[in-house]
Order: C-alpha cells, then sequence, then structure tokens
C-alpha cells in the first residue's frame, strides 16, 4: 500500500507548489499556519517576559524547532500503526509512572523526573497523548455508543494513570489527563443520562477528594475562594496576576512595559503566569488575540475529525483538539482568577520544554490520522 | 435474551456529528466565560488596579509567626523568641548579588567562608523575598552596617523574634535546635508558609515538631514607589492599607525535667556518654543526656563555618547523639533478662547451682570464655547469686542451652534490635543477633554460619549484640512494670499560644508481655535489689533511703587474647571499657528506670552507677505528682 497525498486524483483543483508540498508531507496547511502564528506570538511574548534571560528564550526557539520537526515527524505515521502502538504506548507509561512512583518514595517528596542520564522527561507527559489513545482503541471495536461495560472499562483506562500522575503530586497534569480521556468518552457517545450521572457523582466525591488532597492542594482551593487569606502564598500569584491584567486595560501598557511583569511583582511569569503578562502589555486585544488563535486551531481540529473515517481516528482527533483547549482554558482561567492554582503552561506560550513537544507530537497524530482519510474509496 | 449490538458506522457518525456540535457550544461558551472575565479585570476594574499597579502599589510584606515556645515537664521555659537584630537581603534591590558579598565581608559582617552559602541561599528565594542571612547581631554589628548601611542597598537591618535557649547546653541533645533555611530544607516542605521566616528546627524536638511549632505567617501591606521603596504617603491620604496578623506556633510540654537533666549531666563530671531516665508509668522520657553537649544557641545565630567545623572535628563529638544513636554492647545488663529467658523457657530453676571455676569451655571445645577479672571465681552460684555478682560462667552455661534462636525471640520480645519509636527523627535499632540476622549481615557463605562460640558471648551482651541507651532505659522499664512496656516520649502535650490551654496527649502503651510463671517477675527483682545491696552495686547504692533494683554492665571495647588478662590500668584510655547501669527505683512501687553509659568509663559499679543513684536522689527527694 502507499501510503500519503499520492494518487489524489479527487481533486480537480490546480494545486499551488506550497500545497502540493504539504500534501506530500501529509499536512493540513489550515492548522499548521494557526500552530505557527500562535507559537510566533509566544515567542513574542515570552522576549518580554524573559526580561534579560535571553538564554531562556533561545532555549524556547530550539525547542519550538525540535517541536515542529516532530510534528512533522508524527504526521508521517499511517493510522492503523498509531492504532497497533496504542496498547503498548499506554502500558510502557504505566510502568514508567510507576517506576517514578518507586523512586520518589525513595527520595521523599514531588517525583515527576525520570533521569535517563542523557534526557530527563516526565512519564506523565507521555500519558498525556497514551490514554485518549487507549481509549479511542478500546472504543474503537465496540458499537458505539458504549455499553455500560465499556464505559466501566475506559473508565479504569483513564483512573489507574490518573491517581499515579496524582500522587506525584501534579494535580494540574493529572487533571488534563482525565480530561483527555473523558473527552473521548464523550465523543464516542456516551449517553446523557450517563453524563449528568457522572456530572452529579463528581459533585458528591468533592469532599472524598478533598479528603486525600495533599495540604498545599487544599491551600489552593481556599485561595481561590479569598486571595487574602494567603496573600504570601499561593495567594500571591493570584493577586499580583489579577493586578496585571486589570491594570493593562483595553490596549495594555505596551511590550516590554508592563511594571508588574518587568518590575518581577508578578511571579513565574515567563511559565504558568504568562498569561498575565500578555494581559497587562497587550491588553484585552492581546487576549483576543490569542483567544481568536487557539479557537482557530480547535475549529479547524474539530473539523478535521469530522472528516476522519473510523471510530479510532475520528475519537483520537476529536480528544486531542478538545484537551488543546481545555489547556488554554485552565491556565486562562487560572491566571484570571476563576479556577485554583493547579499549574497547568499555557499551550504553546508558556516556556517549558516538555509542554510544548508534547502538544506539537498530538497536532503531528491527529494531522496523520486526518491524512489516512483520503485512502478510503 | 441477549441482544448482539453490532457496529453501525453510518450511526456512529451522526452521533459523533452531534457530539462535535454539543462540543463547539462547550467551547463557545467556555470562551464567553474567559472573555467576560477579561472584560471585567480589564474594562470594569481597570482604574482599580491602575492604582494598585502604577506609580505607588501595595508591597506586601511578611510578618513571621512567633515559634511555639517549650517548657520542660513542670513550666519551666527552655526555648523562647527574644528580640534581636538580624540582616536581611532583598536581592531585586541589591544590584549586584556578587558586589553586596564582598562589601559584607570588607565591612565585617560575613565570614569569607560562609559567602557561598549565604549566595546559594539567596538565590533560592524570589528576587522580590527578603532573606534573613545573619541573626542575632551583637552592638559591634549593629554600629558596624549603620555606618556602612548607604553602601549596601538591599540589605536591611530588621528587629525580628530569633530562638534562645535559656539552659544552653543541657538538654540540647533532645530539644536540638532550629538554623537558617538551607535548599535542602526547602524540599521537604511547603516553601510558601516560609515567607519571612528565616529559620527552621533542624534536629531533635525543634524539628520533630515543627509542623506544630511553625505558626501561620501573616503580612503587612506598604506602599511602595516604582523603585520598591517605600513611599511617603500625601498628607490625609488613606491607602486602605491592610495587615493580617501572624498566628504563633502552638507550644510544646516536655516530658524533660530540665532541672532532672542538669543534675545528670552534671554528674558526668566532663565524661562521655549518655543517661536515659523514664517513667515506667507512661513512657515519659525525663532525662536524656547525651555528652559532651553543644550549646544550641550558635545555631540560631546562623552558625559561621569555623565554629561549625570545631565541632563537628572535635574527637568527643558534641554532635553525636548518643542516646538516639549511639548502639553498645550492653554488656551484663541484659544478665537479668537472660535469666527470665531461661526461666519462662523452662530450661533452668532459680535454684538451680552451678559451678564458677572462673571459666566456661563449651563440651568438645578447648576454648576457655573467661571471667573478666583476674583470678574471678564465684564458687557455687543459683540465679540470684548470679546476677548479684554478675558471674559470667553462669550466663555462658545458659546462653548455650537456650539457644540463639530462644535467645533472639525473648529479648526481641523486650524490644531489642528494633527503634523504640520515641517521637524524634533519627533514632537507630540496634542488632539483635541471630542466625537469620547473620544471612543478611554478611556477603559470603563462609561468614555467614552461625557458630555455637557466637551464642555464648552473647549470653553476657556481647559479641554482634548492640543496643541504645533508649532500648535498656525501656527495657528496664518493662522490668519496673513487670511487663507493661509504653513508647518512650519527649512531648507530652500542646499548648494552646493564645489561650494557654494545655492539650495533655495520652501515653501510649504498647502490649503488655504476658509471662506464663508471673512470679518470675518478682524473682528477677529481687536478684537485681540483690546487686545493689550486697552485690556488684552496692557500693553506690550504700545509704539510699529507697530500695533500688539494678544491674551493672560493661560494655567491650576492644576483646582480650586468650592468654592475656585485662588490665584497666595499662589500656589507653580511649579502649577501656564503656560502663553501663540499668536500675529502677524504688523497687517495689517504681517512679523512674534508668539506664547510664559511661564511654570508657571501665566497670559499670565504679563510673555509671553513681550517676544513677544522683538521678534517683534528686528526683525522688520530691514527693510523687
Amino acid at each position: 500500500m502507499i501510503y500519503g497525498g499520492l494518487g489524489d486524483s479527487r481533486t480537480r483543483r490546480t494545486v499551488t507548489g506550497m500545497a502540493r508540498v504539504l500534501r506530500a508531507l501529509r499536512l493540513d496547511g489550515m492548522l499548521l499556519s494557526g500552530l505557527i502564528a500562535v507559537s510566533l506570538f509566544g515567542l513574542f511574548v515570552l522576549w518580554s517576559a524573559a526580561g534579560d534571560n535571553d538564554a531562556l528564550w533561545f532555549s524556547q526557539l530550539a525547542r519550538v524547532g525540535i517541536g515542529f520537526v516532530l510534528l512533522v515527524v508524527l504526521a508521517q505515521i499511517p493510522d492503523h500503526f498509531l492504532r497497533m502502538l496504542s496498547p503498548a504506548a499506554f502500558v510502557v507509561g504505566l510502568v514508567l509512572l510507576a517506576v517514578v512512583a518507586l523512586v520518589g518514595d525513595i527520595g521523599k517528596g514531588a517525583q515527576r523526573w525520570l533521569d535517563l542520564g542523557v534526557i530527563r522527561f516526565q512519564p506523565s507527559e507521555i500519558m498525556k497523548l497514551a490514554v485518549p489513545m487507549m481509549c479511542a482503541w478500546y472504543l474503537h471495536q465496540r458499537p458505539l455508543p458504549p455499553s455500560l461495560r465499556d464505559v466501566g472499562a475506559v473508565l479504569l483506562i483513564i483512573l489507574v494513570p490518573v491517581g499515579l500522575i496524582a500522587e506525584q503530586p501534579d494535580l494540574g497534569t493529572a487533571l488534563l489527563v482525565a480530561a483527555s480521556g473523558t473527552i473521548v468518552l464523550v465523543m464516542g457517545g456516551l449517553s446523557w443520562t450517563s453524563i449528568l450521572g457522572g456530572i452529579a457523582i463528581l459533585g458528591a466525591a468533592v469532599p472524598v477528594g478533598w479528603h486525600f488532597m495533599h495540604e498545599y492542594q487544599r491551600q489552593r482551593v481556599l485561595t481561590l475562594l479569598d486571595p487574602q487569606s494567603d496573600a504570601l502564598g499561593a495567594g500571591y500569584h493570584i493577586i499580583q496576576s489579577q493586578i496585571a491584567i486589570g491594570s493593562g486595560g483595553v490596549f495594555g501598557k505596551g511590550w516590554m512595559n508592563g511594571s508588574q511583569a518587568q518590575l518581577e511583582f508578578l511571579p513565574e511569569r515567563s511559565t504558568d503566569f504568562i498569561f498575565a503578562v500578555i494581559g497587562e502589555e497587550l491588553g484585552l486585544l492581546g487576549l483576543m488575540a490569542l483567544l481568536v488563535g487557539y479557537l482557530f486551531i480547535v475549529g479547524r481540529g474539530m473539523t478535521m475529525a469530522l472528516q476522519c473515517r473510523d471510530a479510532f481516528t475520528r475519537l483520537l482527533a476529536g480528544s486531542i483538539a478538545l484537551t488543546f483547549f481545555v489547556y488554554a482554558c485552565v491556565n486562562a482561567g487560572m491566571v484570571m482568577g476563576l479556577l485554583p492554582v493547579v499549574g497547568v503552561p499555557l499551550p504553546l506560550v508558556s516556556y517549558g520544554g516538555t509542554s510544548f513537544v508534547t502538544l506539537m507530537a498530538g497536532f503531528g497524530i491527529l494531522m496523520a490520522l486526518h491524512s489516512s482519510r483520503k485512502l478510503v474509496g | 435474551m441477549r441482544r448482539v449490538r453490532i457496529k453501525d458506522e453510518a450511526l456512529e457518525q451522526r452521533m459523533f456529528f452531534q457530539r462535535v456540535l454539543l462540543a463547539a457550544t462547550v467551547v463557545a461558551l467556555v470562551a464567553l466565560a474567559l472573555v467576560g472575565r477579561a472584560f471585567w479585570l480589564q474594562v470594569v476594574q481597570h482604574a482599580h488596579y491602575v492604582e494598585l499597579s502604577q506609580g505607588n502599589r501595595a508591597r506586601i510584606e511578611p510578618l513571621p509567626p512567633n515559634r511555639g515556645v517549650i517548657y520542660d515537664r513542670s513550666g519551666r521555659v527552655i526555648a523562647e523568641n527574644t528580640p534581636a537584630y538580624q540582616l536581611e537581603l532583598i536581592r531585586e534591590q541589591a544590584g549586584d548579588l556578587e558586589d553586596t558579598l564582598a562589601h559584607l565581608v570588607r565591612f565585617g559582617l560575613l565570614e569569607r567562608g560562609d559567602v557561598s552559602r549565604v549566595r546559594q541561599l539567596v538565590l533560592s528565594r524570589r528576587t522580590f523575598e527578603a532573606v534573613p542571612f545573619l541573626l542575632q547581631l551583637d552592638d559591634e554589628e549593629v554600629a558596624r552596617y549603620a555606618v556602612h548601611r548607604h553602601e549596601l542597598p538591599g540589605v536591611l537591618l530588621e528587629t525580628r523574634m530569633a530562638r534562645h535557649y535559656p539552659y544552653g547546653p543541657v538538654g540540647a541533645h533532645a530539644l536540638g535546635y532550629v538554623g537558617t533555611i538551607s535548599e535542602q530544607d526547602l524540599s521537604r516542605v511547603d516553601r510558601e508558609r516560609y515567607f519571612g521566616t528565616g529559620v527552621i528546627g533542624k534536629t531533635g524536638i525543634e524539628r520533630a515538631y515543627e509542623a506544630e511549632l511553625l505558626g501561620i505567617g501573616g503580612y503587612r501591606e506598604v506602599l511602595v514607589n516604582a523603585e520598591g521603596r517605600p513611599a511617603r504617603l500625601a498628607e490625609g491620604a488613606d491607602p486602605q492599607l491592610r495587615t493580617f496578623e501572624p498566628q504563633a506556633g502552638r507550644g510544646l510540654r516536655l516530658t524533660l525535667d530540665i532541672e532532672l537533666q542538669r543534675v545528670a549531666e552534671e554528674a558526668f563530671a566532663g565524661r562521655r556518654g549518655g543517661a536515659v531516665a523514664i517513667d515506667p508509668a507512661n513512657g515519659d522520657v525525663l532525662v536524656f543526656a547525651s555528652l559532651p553537649s553543644f550549646d544550641p544557641n550558635g545555631f540560631t545565630r546562623g552558625i559561621s563555618r569555623g565554629d561549625y567545623l570545631a565541632l563537628t572535628e572535635n574527637p568527643d563529638q558534641p554532635l553525636f547523639n548518643r542516646v538516639l544513636r549511639g548502639t553498645y554492647p550492653p554488656g551484663s545488663t541484659i544478665k537479668p533478662l537472660m535469666a527470665l529467658a531461661g526461666l519462662e523457657n523452662g530450661v533452668i530453676q532459680p535454684t538451680d547451682q552451678i559451678f564458677c571455676g572462673g571459666s566456661y569451655s563449651l563440651p568438645g571445645s578447648r576454648h576457655r570464655y573467661r571471667e573478666p577479672r583476674r583470678g574471678g571465681t564465684h564458687g557455687t552460684v543459683e540465679m540470684r547469686r548470679a546476677v548479684m555478682k554478675s558471674c559470667d560462667v553462669y550466663f555462658y552455661r545458659l546462653a548455650n542451652t537456650l539457644g540463639i534462636q530462644r535467645i533472639h525471640d525473648s529479648m526481641a520480645r523486650m524490644g531489642f534490635g528494633e527503634p523504640t519509636g520515641i517521637d524524634i527523627e533519627g533514632e537507630r535499632g540496634g542488632i539483635m543477633p541471630s542466625p537469620a540476622w547473620k544471612k543478611t549481615a554478611f556477603s559470603t557463605r563462609e561468614q555467614q554460619v552461625w557458630f555455637p562460640g557466637e551464642t555464648v558471648i552473647v549470653g553476657i551482651g556481647q559479641g554482634y549484640w548492640t543496643a541504645t541507651l533508649l532500648q535498656l532505659a525501656k527495657a528496664t522499664a518493662l522490668l519496673a512494670m513487670r511487663g507493661q512496656p509504653y513508647q518512650p516520649r519527649l512531648v507530652r502535650a500542646l499548648v494552646d499560644p493564645a489561650t494557654g490551654k494545655v492539650d495533655e496527649k495520652k501515653a501510649r502503651s504498647l502490649p503488655r508481655i504476658e509471662l506464663q510463671h508471673p512470679e518470675n517477675w518478682e524473682i528477677i527483682v529481687d536478684a537485681m535489689v540483690a546487686v545493689t545491696t550486697g552485690g556488684t552495686a552496692s557500693l553506690a547504692a550504700r545509704g539510699a533511703s529507697y530500695s533500688i533494683a539494678g544491674k551493672t554492665g560493661t560494655a567491650q571495647v576492644f576483646s582480650v587474647g586468650q592468654a592475656e588478662k585485662y588490665d584497666e590500668k595499662e589500656v589507653a584510655e580511649r579502649l577501656r571499657d564503656h560502663a553501663v547501669f540499668v536500675a529502677f527505683a524504688p523497687a517495689e512501687s517504681p517512679r523512674l528506670a534508668v539506664a547510664v553509659l559511661v564511654e570508657n568509663g571501665g566497670f559499670g559499679s565504679s563510673a555509671a552507677a553513681p550517676i544513677a543513684r544522683a538521678i534517683f536522689d534528686a528526683y525522688l527527694a520530691k514527693a510523687p505528682p
């Protein structure tokens, strides 16, 4: 079998050189341009947020490069191969998480990294993709909407890694992984009764979850309700980021001119709280521009999912696109004081290697799934 | 009947389309909410936030909580907070950090050897945090700072409460100390809780009860101008700045009796060693003495590298916690427990007589296990006399009869070979040897074999057997209570800093040791009383107004060769045996159980027993509470 955009005889339109290259590389032009636009916007903002730290900016630039290369590479994988790979990826990720948990027990304290000597990475990042892949793999071979038994199995697939990640403790990533799997389930046709029932159970589980939370995690939640109660600790982040955003106004104070950001009142301004730098320096307009970029990416991703040829590709593509939006909302909500501070980076903008590279890997897979559809007669 | 469902591609596609619509709706709603929130912050509330951010803005200054006060068992303050000057550094105001550090060294406010430590400390905190780096300045240092303050931007002189230990070195090993927070400390605590707090409990009770002692930090909003310096307000301006008061940490009421502790430490008269005294009825540790001690006040000041090296390189090891972490051969102090094991296993009767001719040999072996003293023979002895005179031959023989497994099991029940579980960190468990233990402790097969000769010397508390003073004291308390053990503890109550309300903690009783013949307790106690009335410790117990049940011991530091005799005078001081003594009193209704060890003190009767006597005298003179 020959894969790729070859033999595309159905298209009558004359294609430009650029489009031909994109097709040969199995890339989606619209999605790619959206990603490039937001990444450039991110680098632009990071230049200001990084302050004097040029090294930080250049290392992010290198990661952006690596991310796009990875996207192109992953886009070449045939979809049936991805499907075959899903259980293996999931099991490997699970084993690595268990290893990290054991090492963490010995090291006493938050343990998320696996040190392989040359590179260090967080196995939880693998799970951001492996969990939705596994869920889609499980559901695609069964009739949809899923039976109650299948729903139970998928929930198990989600909850085991989520539990391990939450134990690390890394609540932010745990929630994102949980979201990516749950989205597969909902997109796969989970009945309305189940959805509403699930929400009800979640509501009832809040007190139980509270009981199992680490002290600092509880503090974060309490702080959300009343930031002033802990103005030095977690509340400090929220107070300062809201001052930054609010003082930015409609047009912002100008690039490199945010006093909150530049005078270092704003903590973690190049990583988790970079959204506040945008709000302060580029104002409401800057935030709107970013939001439009995100919505464009999600919209294009969903359209691509609709064009996919089978349940596996559809579900996985839909989950990748929607999870991306969840990332953005959780970060924006946390920085603007709508959600607890959970340590989720702003997608494609925050400084930090693994997050950017994982996102690009996801979009690479999304493009691979989409390209494969053309083989259907 | 069960209907088999099959995949219906058309249905699935239709359903997926519906779900995409649903998702699109949710995405749109959430996006709208985000826009709404941004609009609220940036348009509606814009003026309010501009006020906070532009020109003058509120900077948050921490108000560190007062650390909980520590009291001894009768309410005497043994760790408190006193006002002191300290130097703090704010990195973002200091300009060039290296310049600032160099200036501090030049002005004599920082030792050269401490520069890298302070640099690391400052870099580990956020740029806007004031990091305390020199605590408890004396008047001269304050004066020097005042002269040079204009050359030290970002270095502030602050009055803060600093930890002070009024009793100095007395009880320092139990109490522990606080010191400046290190990067390593920050990895095991929530760093947010230490904003503005310069110190953290490093060892002992200060460390184990850190969470209770710390308290909750408060803060104060201060208007600062664009450079980050406090701004002056126009007359009549009301900036509406807020202050949140800190909450002091909880106080601790210890089980230690600091005066009794002082008596014990003074009784050592400069010798090295340790002493533990436990109330057998509840596990309260009244004395926890490890000598030589050190002055914890040196650490609260941010001990200099030179002073610290002087402590760590001292051959007497004043920082070594001998009570918690010193493991010694228990020596003859375990003979009463061995006798009890013999009785309970039915291998010997109290009246059985054995002839001691000065040495013991295993059947079929020519190796002689000797009595330690030149010409030491006890003639015919039964159990009471064997304990009283500390006859080694009797216990060599008993150990051989019992066998190592039964010895191990009996002693493990008494708590040997595992930590006592006292409420401070770092306790060692010692070794209660057994054939199974030897398999894990040695690597080669030849070394893993258990030899009968090794059982024989375990019978007199030597060989592989090592124990901590806490274990000895706990086992002695268990004998005093005739089988009811308690977990040793140093903290008996928490004190509310606001109301002074004392919240007593319950003593933790451990599973009772039931004997098949409970009268065996009294046989053993009677033999131990004989030790202090006519036996090895009679000199130290002479004239006491109460009865003491005790046992002397000698922990071998090096072994005596076959043909040699141990001569105390000829052996260099540091190779001399350790003197050990365990006892409880009054024997019939015990109020205190004690274990004492004097390093290189020679025989237990002459060096260790008088220290125990001093503790008993001081404590039992007072009426029972």
